[in-house]
């Protein structure tokens, strides 16, 4: 096969461009550390609407648009739009695309939702099925707690390997390598005027289901790090890279528990990325902030791939990033059914060198 | 993290389907990486929180037997005063954050039992009065009555065939 490395990596010849990104948080995020990246932060996390579940669906659509708006295209020229959040048969993304009017693929990979979006919008560029690709990922404190845990009035203690599910939302436009446009890219954080780099996308590792047994709903980090690790560990060996080729490696919500664990495995298994290795859920909040063992849910890894790393990238601060964002793919029956909870992550990698 | 290398599962035997051993020894080996609940605190402070409400609710049950009530009337007032409080103290979002802070403290009296008809009340009031709150307002306290009504029924049982 011509454009696949190994046994998982595809290589993507056409490079498609990431042309446009857009983030926006919730309040208890725009509290946190990463706050500055963010194009837009809540002041209220009900976004002025009746239900949670319409919230988050205005934040997704606001991400979306405006990361569209960025990228100075129209929905005209949008071929397909990939979606996906974390509630039941993914209403936010579906209400979204009610009022897209564009191709629409919903997506569930639980929080790895973010990278698999990336991916598939990428294959469909590369395939020459799409020339623009609108893809994003929300979630909702609000909504995840009442769908996966308690009402939120319920006066409980979480555990300390409890994670806080980030209220966020990050959309991309991914767009066929004709280079000539200049992204338009404003928003605070990147100062007018200034050169930006072209972000590509180049490589994308596709992660297989891990299962390690865990059966603790609270224990996700744990539950999630050996996929992690075994996606970084293919994505290396498919792609025949040292792990210092890459100035960043980002997971998406393994959070303090789940980071460490990852990177003993990761020195288990010979690879040593403590220099470069970075996890959304441990930077989403302060510590102070008390989510206990870090963020999760697709829009902690969205927002800080959409508002940080992007930037950082067009900034030319960070030049290779291997992303990948992780997900526990476990429902409220199935937990209740006493079933372990599989993992899986999704990597791909964005450089601003447009070097195969 | 080099002294728990002996326990660390294999990435290889973790990426198949893992058997019983190495998914117990991935369970052992995820033990160490995370911190265990402040379990003396937590109790200190449960205790003190659970026993200032024991407390105020006995001093008010007392002030209302010496104004002349029943024991069996002031015990149900005073019931009925602890349940009101939290139920408006969870409608005013402000029984989370003391329970986050208590935890079985506010959670074992009376209190907690409000807090868990309140909490979905508020939750589900969207999905309607009938299949909405209707529906949902036992969801957590229904569990308790049922296990609770059922360990009753069978000391009860017990009791009756040992006298």
């Amino acid at each position: 096969m011509k454009n696949k490395l190994g046994k998982q990596t595809f290589v993507f010849p056409m490079m498609p461009r990431v042309v446009g990104a857009y983030s926006i948080v919730g309040e208890k995020e725009g509290k946190g550390p990463m706050a500055k990246w963010f194009d837009m932060i809540l002041d209220d996390d009900t976004f002025g609407e009746k239900t949670w579940e319409k919230s988050e669906s205005k934040m997704l659509k606001q991400a979306m648009l405006q990361a569209l708006q960025k990228s100075g295209r129209d929905k005209e020229d949008v071929d397909a739009a990939l979606s996906g959040d974390l509630i039941n048969q993914i209403m936010s993304s579906n209400f979204m695309a009610r009022d897209l009017a564009i191709p629409f693929l919903g997506l569930y990979g639980a929080c790895s939702t973010m990278t698999e979006s990336m991916i598939l919008g990428s294959l469909l560029i590369d395939g020459g099925y799409a020339a623009n690709v609108l893809v994003g990922v929300s979630s909702h404190y609000c909504t995840a707690e009442r769908q996966f845990r308690m009402p939120l009035e319920h006066g409980n203690q979480r555990p300390p390997s409890a994670q806080w599910t980030a209220t966020a939302a990050g959309a991309m436009v991914l767009s066929a390598a004709d280079k000539g446009d200049k992204a338009m890219t404003h928003g605070k954080g990147v100062p007018q005027g200034q050169e930006r780099k072209e972000v590509y996308i180049t490589h994308a590792t596709v992660g297989k289901i891990i299962d390690t047994g865990i059966k603790d709903p609270n224990q996700m980090g744990a539950a999630m790090a050996p996929a992690a690790v075994d996606t970084i560990v293919r994505h290396l060996m498919d792609t025949g890279r040292s792990p210092d080729y890459y100035d960043l490696v980002m997971t998406g919500d393994l959070g303090y528990i789940g980071r460490d664990i990852a990177l003993d495995l990761l020195s288990g298994a010979g690879v040593d990325i403590t220099a470069t290795y970075k996890d959304c859920g441990c930077m989403m909040y302060d510590r102070k902030q008390d989510v206990h063992s870090g963020g999760s849910g697709c829009g902690c890894s969205a927002s800080i791939f959409c508002g940080y790393v992007y930037r950082e990238m067009q900034l030319g601060r960070i030049k290779n990033a291997l992303l990948i964002s992780t997900g526990a793919l476990l429902s409220t029956i199935s937990s209740q059914q006493g079933e372990s909870i599989p993992g899986i992550a999704h990597a791909v990698v964005l450089t601003t060198e447009g070097v195969k | 993290m080099s002294k728990n290398k002996q326990q660390q599962p294999k990435q290889q035997e973790l990426t198949k389907k893992p058997s019983k051993e190495v998914a117990k020894q991935y369970e052992q080996y995820v033990k160490q990486f995370t911190p265990k609940p402040k379990y003396f605190s937590n109790s200190v402070k449960a205790f003190l929180i659970g026993g200032l409400i024991c407390a105020a609710a006995l001093y008010m049950q007392n002030k209302l037997m010496e104004k002349g009530m029943s024991e069996k009337d002031a015990g149900t007032a005073v019931t009925v005063t602890l349940v009101c409080l939290a139920q408006l103290l969870t409608g005013f979002g402000v029984f989370d954050t003391i329970g986050k802070f208590a935890g079985a403290g506010v959670f074992v009296p009376i209190t907690g039992f409000a807090n868990s008809m309140v909490a979905p009340a508020i939750e589900y009031k969207k999905e309607g009065p009938v299949l909405g709150v209707g529906a949902k307002l036992f969801s957590l306290a229904g569990p308790v009555l049922v296990c609770g009504i059922s360990a009753a029924t069978v000391i009860g049982l017990i009791c009756y065939f040992i006298k």
